[in-house]
């Protein structure tokens, strides 16, 4: 079939206008099952200088590692009330934040089982396409094993895994440019 | 579980890189580092489902969402949602936001001296039906200058946001107006080589879906990316 996709475009300063409205920065009510996780961090450019523009968008799979989605077909059990779909847009600082609970387990390829993570999908001016990257959680034996990050070379590996901060948060921050640059998929 | 089929990857010069220089803002943005290749695994092929719990069926009027008639004139956009397979998108999120007609965004960060019509916010949103169509009602948008190099300006465009069913389908694009003599200035119109991948981003006077007496219509299709025909192994 000869259908082409239609070319991506930036998503441009003004996406309040558009998406405001549909800010979802705590994605597990009460009753949704699983170990509850908080993840701040900010979005900083090739200068160091924070994005305050940017559409940060998580996609997760519900504690027993099943997508809210037609595609997953897995006998695991559905959670009503967890949709797994976050998005929130950066303020001054540049930050971003959610509330939600760390996911189970899904397949990968060749039917390995994936370490727990999220998928973070990112827009902002500067961009004419979104970022694609993954947030995995620390202290999480399964990270030796996952297949995804073994595909990263080591020393940028880091850059996927959040860190603990002391008052329970888990920081995790994307840096678009130089130091510790953020590892970002061909998808 | 098998490994899912994995979508299609983008065709030759259809997609922007990260990197363009002639639109400045991604000289500092976009990442400098080789990008790791992703398998698509069951994170990547599946994607948020929304319907009318989140949204109104009138949230596709933008014309509507304040007492008064925005400035400006009414235009119909509407068409449909495809995969490159030629699958139409049923239930999908779209989601809008443009300028009002002066040029101008409802948005504390727009200083362009026109005026702000306090009869129009700019921002809507549907869903497809059963077979992909989407329609909204809505201003035509003014162009407006930007900073990018001098004398710059964007030519008159729609943004819209679309999910799909996976989540390596997302998709954020700018839909443009048949004739706009700015399109050949502006460095994101003109971020890909192919040139009918651009001529694709220009919405066609959609004459059937006029509303005689009250606005004139514009057609936009929009392509998702599409799964390859028969499931392969994913290899590293």
């Amino acid at each position: 079939m000869s259908l082409r996709a239609t070319t991506s475009q930036t998503i441009g300063p003004y996406l309040r206008i558009g998406l405001e409205w549909m800010v979802i920065e705590d994605l597990a009510p009460q009753g949704v099952a699983g170990e509850r996780v908080r993840i701040e961090g900010r979005v900083l450019d090739g200068d160091g200088r924070p994005v305050n523009d940017a559409a940060v968008e998580i996609w997760q799979a519900n504690s027993h590692g099943k997508y809210a989605s037609p595609e997953d077909t897995q006998d695991k059990p559905l959670d009503p009330k967890f949709r797994g779909y976050g998005r929130s847009l950066t303020d001054n600082d540049g930050n971003f934040r959610f509330r939600t609970i760390k996911p189970g387990r899904v397949p990968g390829s060749e039917g390995k089982l994936q370490a727990p993570h999220l998928a973070v999908t990112i827009f902002m001016r500067g961009l004419l396409k979104q970022l694609l990257t993954r947030i995995y959680f620390p202290d999480e034996p399964a990270n030796a094993d996952d297949p995804v990050l073994k595909l990263v070379p080591a020393e940028r590996r880091p850059t996927l895994l959040a860190r603990r901060k002391g008052d329970g948060v888990l920081e995790w921050n994307v840096i678009l440019q130089g130091k510790n640059e953020t590892v970002f998929f061909d998808f | 579980m098998k490994s899912p089929a994995p979508y299609r990857r983008p065709y030759f010069d259809t997609q922007p890189e990260y990197l363009f220089p002639q639109y400045a803002s991604t000289v500092r943005r976009a990442p400098r580092e080789p990008l790791v290749v992703l398998p698509h695994t069951l994170s990547e092929v599946t994607a948020p489902v929304f319907g009318y719990g989140d949204i109104k069926p009138t949230d596709n009027d933008l014309t509507k969402q304040h007492k008064g008639e925005p400035q400006g004139e009414r235009i119909v956009v509407s068409g449909r949602a495809l995969d490159e397979n030629g699958k139409p998108i049923p239930n999908m999120l779209i989601e809008i936001w443009q300028a009002n007609a002066a040029g101008r965004y409802n948005h504390v960060v727009d200083q362009h001296d026109a005026p702000i019509d306090p009869n129009f916010t700019g921002g809507g949103r549907c869903l497809t039906d059963a077979n992909g169509n989407y329609r909204f009602l809505t201003i035509r948008p003014g162009e407006y200058p930007w900073r990018n190099h001098y004398n710059a300006w964007r030519p008159a465009h729609i943004h819209f946001s679309l999910f799909g069913p996976a989540l390596v389908t997302r998709l954020i694009t700018q839909m443009y107006f048949p004739g706009d003599p700015l399109l050949d200035y502006d460095p994101m119109y003109n971020c890909v080589a192919d040139e009918k991948a651009r001529e694709r981003l220009v919405s066609v006077f959609d004459w059937e879906n006029t509303l005689p007496e009250y606005a004139l219509a514009y057609r936009f299709d929009i392509v998702l990316r599409g799964r390859e025909a028969t499931p392969m192994e994913t290899r590293r």
